[in-house]
């Protein structure tokens, strides 16, 4: 009985088109807390610090343990192919809930349901600057779960689409060799060889020069065609508009508006007083 | 620009409702994202991920010394430099070397042996701590961290076992087929060292502290292992109790290095192991292994928080 209340509660959903949508992404009231140490009155000093040990959890903020809560209670529903927008101003909350949402950080409170392990784009943190290109195209390929056959098969299109090689064997160098710009179009090219279910882009694609920054944008759009769903953080207005149908608007941690991209991009152009 | 950071009208839709979110995550399967997996499914996971465990840690041993003139060089120097100090130290000036036949054969074994759970446990404590920046970005199972750097550690240890084999020939060493069982210790005390890598990694990843304390530790632990000095000739004529000596020789770090040694040294004897050494160099490695991987196993959707 109580099941066809939930599922006939389901289907009335606003989304509903022709058929029920399928979600991949379920976030459930989450809160976020970052906990930071050796911050706020004891600055971290040894007797704050030893203060927190002794008299343990009370203590926590006396002693300069400082809570960020950095998302409040946000609940939302993705649906398979939507391109969802995430906007808000800095330090409210944007990237820290993706990371939630890939189960890279912790809740604090609340659950999120997904589809699938859902991924960051992004592999900076798996290179290693002392290693040669050719390297840490390996390296990358594996860290974010491809085999060795599948970064093989695809190693030539990677080097292919970064560029490097073009003034030259550069791939057989270390990274730490490489300009900013040239080692930003190998992080980027290793971390979009992948295809992904749940898709999560973070701002600042947008590196390199002109005919890359092309390049990575037709490749974001390739990647959201194969993606179910994708996830896109962007302080810049027009990509929103272009990628998205839908956009969360984040604010101080909290879910300010959750609606369809004109509506919502017309409130914060508002607030942000643009 | 005026940005005014009074909060706008909350016209946010209500999210599902708890009962609700929960029916419908389990109506279409979905699985709450960063969820610890089963242990057999970690289990799984860990070695779809066996190629990412060997190439991080050949890629930190390469990156190592990639800005040094020698390079690669260092990887047997390094040790080499290592066995000499010691040698310095404990042979000449203290005369530990009084009574223990092929001194520097023992000596070097013991440092080498002892470095690779040493190195590999300093390693394990900061697996999760000093790499937040990778934990926070991709998802893998975050055994892979602890293993991978104990590897790291095992092929550096090959590096020396290479060094090592010069330094028995040239002291008249000779070759037996008892060379072969260092392929059988080395697995266990690999397993053993990875198991208590991944035990500090959890310690380490809640408090990084234990990164500082942990150098002491160690150091104790070096000294009380006979790494420089034979367990067996120093106590045989002292007051300490019998059990020490005992306790003391059936410590995991002296029964790999003792167990080294008698598979390289013709004249380290058997009668100079401990009762049942190989039962405990399998015990120690079945408890260490498993249960560190059970306890990190235990902690896996906390790592990366804070």
């Amino acid at each position: 009985m109580a099941d066809t209340i939930t599922k006939s509660a389901i289907q009335d959903t606003p989304r509903g088109t022709s058929a029920a949508p399928v979600p991949t992404v379920i976030a459930d009231r989450v809160d976020i807390v970052y906990r930071v140490n050796g911050t706020g009155a004891g600055k971290g000093s040894a007797t704050a610090a030893l203060n927190r040990i002794l008299r343990g959890k009370q203590a926590e903020k006396a002693a300069g343990v400082r809570k960020v809560h950095a998302v409040r209670c946000v609940s939302f529903t993705a649906y398979k192919g939507e391109a969802i927008g995430l906007i808000g101003t800095n330090g409210s909350g944007k990237s820290t809930l993706l990371k939630a949402v890939a189960g890279l950080l912790p809740v604090e409170n609340g659950k999120i349901y997904t589809d699938g392990q859902p991924s960051l784009l992004g592999v900076n943190a798996a290179l290693m600057n002392d290693l040669t290109g050719e390297r840490n195209v390996y390296l990358g390929g594996l860290a974010m779960g491809m085999s060795r056959e599948q970064v093989r098969e695809r190693y030539q299109e990677i080097v292919d689409f970064s560029g490097i090689n073009e003034k030259g064997d550069f791939i057989t160098l270390p990274m730490r060799t490489y300009s900013s710009g040239m080692a930003a179009r190998l992080r980027f090219s290793i971390a979009a060889a992948k295809d992904h279910d749940v898709l999560m882009i973070d701002e600042a694609l947008a590196t390199g020069d002109r005919s890359f920054q092309k390049r990575s944008e037709a490749r974001i759009r390739e990647l959201r065609k194969s993606a179910g769903t994708v996830f896109l953080v962007s302080h810049n207005n027009k990509s929103i508009r272009d990628t998205c149908d839908r956009v969360l608007w984040l604010e101080r941690g909290e879910l300010r508006m959750d609606g369809p991209t004109d509506e919502v991009l017309k409130e914060y152009e508002k607030f942000t007083g643009k | 620009m005026s940005q005014v950071l009074h909060t706008p009208p909350p016209t946010a839709t209500p999210g599902p409702h708890a009962d609700d979110a929960a029916a419908l995550a389990a109506q279409y399967g979905l699985t709450v994202s960063g969820a610890r997996p089963s242990l057999p499914a970690y289990v799984r996971q860990l070695w779809a991920r066996r190629h990412f465990i060997t190439a991080f840690a050949t890629a930190k041993l390469t990156a190592q010394y990639s800005q040094a003139k020698l390079g690669q060089v260092w990887q047997v120097m390094t040790p080499l430099l290592n066995a000499a100090v010691y040698y310095f130290i404990f042979g000449v000036l203290l005369g530990t070397s009084h009574g223990v036949a092929d001194f520097i054969p023992f000596l070097v074994t013991g440092v080498f042996i002892w470095t690779f759970t040493q190195s590999s446990i300093m390693a394990g404590t900061r697996a999760i701590s000093g790499s937040l920046g990778l934990v926070r970005a991709l998802h893998f199972p975050r055994a892979a961290l602890p293993v991978s750097y104990a590897l790291q550690q095992l092929q550096q240890l090959l590096f020396s076992m290479a060094a090592l084999v010069v330094i028995l020939l040239c002291f008249g060493v000779p070759v037996a087929a008892s060379w072969l069982l260092a392929v059988p210790i080395l697995t266990l005390q690999f397993i053993f060292n990875a198991g208590v890598a991944m035990v500090m990694a959890r310690m380490g990843a809640k408090t990084p502290d234990i990164a500082q304390l942990m150098p002491f530790l160690l150091r104790t632990w070096m000294y009380v292992s006979g790494v420089m000095w034979s367990i067996d000739k120093m106590l045989k004529h002292s007051s300490v109790p019998h059990w020490v000596e005992i306790a003391l020789a059936s410590n995991p770090a002296a029964v790999y290095i003792d167990l080294m040694r008698f598979a390289l040294i013709d004249s380290f004897h058997a009668h100079q192991l401990p009762h049942h050494v190989w039962a405990l160099a399998i015990g120690w490695a079945l408890v260490a292994g498993v249960g560190g991987f059970i306890y990190f196993w235990k902690a896996e959707e906390t790592y990366g928080r804070g």
